[in-house]
């Protein structure tokens, strides 16, 4: 880049910049899931966002993402809401929250009166934590404080000619302006392992890269289904591999500086891969269930913003982080196209190039890093899904150039 | 790309001209559709021209050459699976006659 891009973020306690101040309010149970709307929606603020885990059941992998979430640079404090019997740990979320000087507050339905009167100081919380979220510090900030991560959702046979390989050329602009880029779904890079491998900055790190995607094949398999849904096929594409390949182009061309798992914060610049498959036997079904599961653990490793490709045509967004929609389809864009920030169909269509497309893309991340609103974000969407998974520590030779750091489990 | 992968995907590299059917790279035994063709279009392949037989999407695959069953398809270059009829040129590649090295995909509803 020329000159680089400079704008005003949100200074954290761990040094780390927000481009938003996120107010949540965290269910910790399904039965607590009502009461926790009720509260977001009465607040009437879109800064003030819902998140939550639906089981009632302990999960070490849910209470780390948690974690990382509720201290993630884009958010400034938040409420707990608790029905009061489940397993989720909320005294050790809480403390987590506090510990990184965030405001926090902690309601438990069974203590507040129920529904009516938790809903109540739910509220009353909510403009306190927003209050003092609003004294955080405002500092200069620029792309190498970025953390961005991609994915793609509804591929199609144009997603890998248009739309991903131009998210790679923005990737590879924003790697070697000092950013840390993110792409993800070791399972939708099957057949891609070798080309990955070659890649890595180390050969260790090489053999991680294709252990993980035989681990992502394996689990795959058990299930019986790939990574894979019928609009996929609708849209031209035929294998797993197929839609790999296509998959893998959003990856760019900088080296893969390592291997991370959810919610591990890559400590330095670079390209990573998340492998998002769990570790062990099948236990939970499927890695992850739709979309969201996944633009939610490239939050949790500090994604500041998430670019997706669509070719079909997704609509959501997410809670904490802004999602930017990037369109492989020229079709499917003449339908969507208020749901779309770029149109990469343009490609196909012959109004632009690869290059210039990346460029388009690159301009939206440093005016969405500034503060203006991504359309799914301005349609309000703040969509959200944590479920059980299992993972094991990675192993020292995925992450070979930085430290790992962030919360451990 | 390494490896040559997504070596020619610059549109304006001469890739979609008139009858909108795109070689992403030179190895490549398909060939993607850029604008929906119908049933009867003429295609030109590499100098020859080839009649549709059926509809062909957008994003959707015909072949680039003469296949042969467990032949590899390949497309930017590499491997997407293999051939499981024979195919001739000009004809629609999809999941009745291409199939994964790895994981079957599946339809809707219950496999």
């Amino acid at each position: 880049m020329t000159k680089a891009p400079e704008f005003r973020g949100y200074l954290r306690s761990d040094g780390r910049k927000g481009i938003r101040n996120a107010v949540l309010v965290i269910y910790l149970v399904e039965c607590a899931h009502h009461v926790a709307r009720a509260i977001v929606n009465r607040a009437g603020d879109s800064a003030v966002q819902l998140i939550g885990f639906p089981g009632c059941y302990p999960n070490a992998y849910a209470f780390r993402m948690m974690k990382q979430l509720a201290t993630h640079p884009n958010v400034g404090g938040a409420l707990i809401v608790s029905l009061g019997c489940e397993g989720f740990d909320r005294s050790g979320l809480a403390a987590a929250i506090a510990d990184s000087g965030r405001p926090v507050e902690t309601l438990v339905i069974q203590e507040a009166g129920g529904t009516r009167t938790t809903i109540a100081a739910g509220l009353e919380a909510v403009a306190r934590i927003s209050a003092e979220a609003g004294q955080t510090p405002l500092v200069a900030m620029g792309v190498p404080d970025l953390v961005v991560g991609t994915i793609c959702g509804g591929s199609d046979g144009t997603s890998g000619i248009t739309a991903n390989p131009a998210v790679g050329r923005c990737f590879d602009r924003l790697v070697a302006a000092g950013a840390t880029c993110i792409f993800e779904e070791t399972g939708e890079l099957i057949g891609c392992e070798q080309v990955m491998a070659e890649r890595a900055v180390t050969p260790e790190l090489g053999a991680e890269i294709e252990a993980a995607v035989a681990k992502a094949e394996r689990y795959y398999t058990t299930l019986g289904y790939g990574s894979f849904a019928p609009g996929n096929a609708d849209g031209g594409l035929t294998t797993q591999e197929e839609k790999s390949l296509g998959a893998y182009s959003k990856s760019g061309d900088s080296p893969i500086s390592g291997l991370i798992k959810p919610g591990d914060i890559p400590a330095g610049p670079g390209l990573y891969l998340m492998d998002v498959v769990p570790d062990g036997d099948v236990r939970f079904g499927f890695p992850n269930i739709s979309d969201n599961a996944e633009i939610v653990e490239l939050i949790a490793s500090g994604c500041h913003l998430i670019l997706f490709t669509t070719g079909r045509g997704s609509v959501v967004g997410s809670a904490i982080s802004p999602v930017i929609k990037i369109c492989a389809n020229p079709e499917t864009y003449a339908k969507l196209r208020d749901d779309m920030d770029v149109n990469a169909g343009s490609i196909l269509t012959g109004q632009a190039t690869i290059d210039e497309v990346g460029a388009e893309i690159l301009a939206q991340v440093c005016a969405v890093a500034g503060g203006g609103l991504s359309l799914s974000e301005e349609l309000g969407h703040q969509e959200f899904i944590l479920t059980y998974k299992s993972f094991e520590a990675s192993s020292p030779a995925c992450l070979p150039q930085t430290a790992r750091t962030g919360v451990a489990a | 790309m390494e490896g040559g992968f997504m070596a020619s995907n610059d549109p304006r590299a001469g890739v979609p001209a008139p009858g909108r059917f795109v070689l992403l790279n030179e190895k490549d035994n398909i060939l993607v559709c850029a604008e929906a063709a119908k049933a009867g279009a003429a295609v030109e392949i590499d100098g020859q021209t080839f009649v549709l037989q059926v509809d062909i999407a957008l994003g959707h695959k015909i072949a680039r050459k003469q296949l042969a069953v467990g032949d590899r398809v390949l497309r930017y270059g590499i491997s997407i699976g293999f051939i499981t009829q024979p195919v001739t040129p000009g004809e629609h590649v999809h999941n009745h006659n291409l199939q994964s090295g790895y994981i079957a995909a599946h339809g809707r509803g219950c496999a």
